[in-house]
């Protein structure tokens, strides 16, 4: 336990150093604007991706409706913002918690599903919100809202993902973390040793919309305008495939997944389609050759390997952080 | 009442359309348990084809009749290779893999069709050539009016449907696909060429989703190389509906969600027509999961 807080320690004393170093870079204006909105949308992505790793990669349900939560988030701290004057950390508090609320409203009806089921699930769920937001007058409809203040600053970026990846390590790494990995490992057995599956399931659910909402909150304030159409589900595959690359089930996997396709996508800004063209090769090349991702920790997924086929000697370990 | 039936046949023509691309779901997912999310896609593949054959062969000079069947026979052989080639490169190497690799697998290759085709033909709609001309005819006296192009969807539909339980319950091929989705492993044993039964099952899908993509060009009037998302995932949500795997179920499902979708319409919520099919999806996951035709599997410890 205790070289466990001597390496939390240390990883929190290299953040603030990063931290430093890049404020140190903003202020004497080394980064221009393009690079300062880049790094913004690595740290955005980094919330989103970890927090879906919770979701897919740790509890193992498999979810495809992030977008959702993270539309919730940015209305939701938009309009805040926006028409009641709320300072902008509040709104973003309060925006995780009213896109937590979310998780649990779909957590609780879908958990009968599992596998297949459930991402297409998610999915609808995704979708229906896109779809009332598009319906709402009060929102903007389908054109969304504009004139977003601008309140996004790298310390306020910088330490939401940090305390994202603080929360959600910690978390995996507590009883109800373990909890949340044997569901992974064996739905059936974890409930025959006493685990609540319902209440962990919930727990992980509306855990990774409260950040996906607080990153969904930041994006809007970075980029002044939302729209329903920017929260669809390419968004929320853009946010899976992060997790994916890195490795599922690993948090170090979803923030360097994050960080790499985010400068990727933005390298390649000025060719859309080579760039989703390229980004579609990688996956499928991914899946093919290396599926367990940059950093998998080469866990089972037994729920989702087919009847009858060979486990791959892939090991699962205890720890998956 | 005549309103309401009116909008019916208008929604069995929609419906019919989702029907197609959802056998082609039902079949993939079957045999092998995968959404195959590139099947709307190929759908939009499809449909690009019969356009292009259908302007080459309307230029040739042929009559219109044979200028739809052949652009029909065209795309869906073209699309059925299609089907094939993804199934070879990019699902066959994943055969022993997790199930949520070949999911993913499947979202990028949905990826790669789409941008290939804004990379070849240009983000923008293309129009479809009217190949029929548009006939209204009046039913029975009434104000109840059917189109020419409805009748064509329909009777479509019923000729590929004929054609797909005939392979599936009377031929060689058919009987191995039933076994494969049965039990692929028992059916290997029993001599099954796996792999070309699913190839097999492939080409099908696909084949019909590319008759889906030319009626939908024909019905529109306009494709482009994103519009096989929302109908691909409308597709899953009928499949889901009717129960995943069966073939009847995805007719039923298809027809009903076609309906649900134009009656939605029709009361004047057509923004919010998407979301019903959704909230629809949603519903009977959470009450039925194994859909109106499915049967119940319990899972094994």
């Amino acid at each position: 336990m205790k070289k466990l807080n001597k390496s939390f320690w240390i990883g929190i004393v290299l953040a603030l150093v990063l931290y430093g170093i890049i404020q140190v870079l903003l202020t004497t204006g080394i980064f221009d604007d393009v690079m300062q909105s880049t790094l913004f949308l690595i740290c955005i992505n980094i919330m989103l991706a970890v927090s879906l790793n919770l979701i897919n990669g740790i509890t193992g349900q498999f979810s495809i409706g992030h977008a959702g939560f993270m539309s919730v988030g940015a209305y939701v701290s938009a309009i805040l913002t926006l028409n009641f004057d709320v300072p902008f950390i509040l709104a973003l508090i309060i925006a995780g918690v009213v896109a937590a609320c979310f998780g649990i409203l779909i957590g609780i009806p879908t958990l009968r599903l599992n596998g297949d089921y459930l991402a297409i699930a998610t999915l609808g769920f995704g979708e229906i919100i896109r779809i009332v937001m598009l319906n709402t007058e009060y929102v903007g409809g389908a054109s969304g809202l504009s004139g977003i203040p601008n309140k996004t600053t790298w310390t306020i970026v910088f330490l939401f993902t940090l305390v994202t990846i603080v929360v959600i390590t910690n978390f995996i790494r507590s009883t109800h973390g373990r909890a949340c990995i044997a569901i992974r490992e064996n739905e059936i057995a974890a409930e025959a040793m006493g685990i609540n599956t319902t209440l962990y399931k919930v727990i992980a659910f509306s855990l990774g919309a409260l950040f996906a909402g607080m990153a969904g909150g930041l994006s809007a304030h970075t980029f002044y305008v939302i729209n329903p159409g920017s929260f669809n589900f390419l968004k929320s595959f853009e946010i899976l495939v992060m997790v994916v690359l890195g490795g599922l089930g690993s948090t170090a996997g979803a923030v360097v997944g994050a960080i790499v396709l985010t400068v990727l996508f933005t390298v390649l800004q000025d060719y859309p389609e080579m760039r989703m063209i390229l980004y579609s090769v990688i996956l499928i090349l991914m899946m093919i050759f290396r599926p367990k991702g940059l950093l998998g920790t080469g866990i089972s997924f037994k729920k989702f390997a087919k009847k009858g086929a060979q486990s791959d000697g892939s090991i699962s370990k205890g720890s998956a952080s | 009442m005549e309103y309401f039936i009116q909008q019916l046949i208008n929604g069995i023509s929609v419906g019919s359309i989702y029907a197609l691309i959802a056998l082609g779901y039902t079949m993939v997912y079957g045999i092998i348990k995968l959404i195959n999310f590139a099947h709307g896609d190929v759908f939009m593949v499809g449909s690009f084809i019969g356009l292009y054959s259908a302007r080459y062969l309307a230029n040739a000079g042929l009559p219109p009749v044979v200028v739809l069947l052949l652009s029909l026979v065209i795309s869906m052989t073209v699309s059925a290779l299609l089907g094939i080639s993804i199934e070879r490169l990019a699902y066959k190497p994943l055969r022993k893999a997790s199930r949520i690799a070949v999911l993913i697998t499947a979202i990028g290759v949905s990826f790669l069709l789409e941008y290939t085709g804004v990379a070849i033909v240009g983000p923008q709609a293309k129009g479809f050539p009217e190949i029929l001309n548009k006939q209204q005819y009046n039913l029975f006296g009434t104000s109840i009016q059917v189109d020419s192009n409805q009748i064509m969807i329909l009777g479509t539909t019923v000729v590929l449907m004929i054609i797909l339980q005939y392979i599936v319950h009377r031929t060689k091929i058919g009987k191995a696909m039933r076994a494969v989705s049965y039990d692929m492993e028992a059916a290997r044993l029993m001599g099954v060429n796996v792999d070309r039964t699913i190839s097999a099952t492939f080409a099908i899908g696909s084949a019909l989703a590319a008759a889906a993509g030319v009626i939908f060009g024909m019905t529109y009037n306009s494709v482009d190389p994103m519009m096989g998302v929302l109908p691909g995932l409308k597709a899953f949500v009928a499949a889901v509906l009717g129960g995943i795997g069966s073939i009847p179920g995805a007719l039923v499902g298809g027809l009903l969600l076609g309906t649900v979708e134009t009656e939605v319409s029709s009361l004047g919520y057509s923004s919010w027509r998407d979301g019903v099919a959704f909230a629809v999806l949603i519903l009977i996951l959470i009450f039925k999961p194994s859909g109106l035709f499915g049967k119940n599997v319990r899972e094994k410890v």
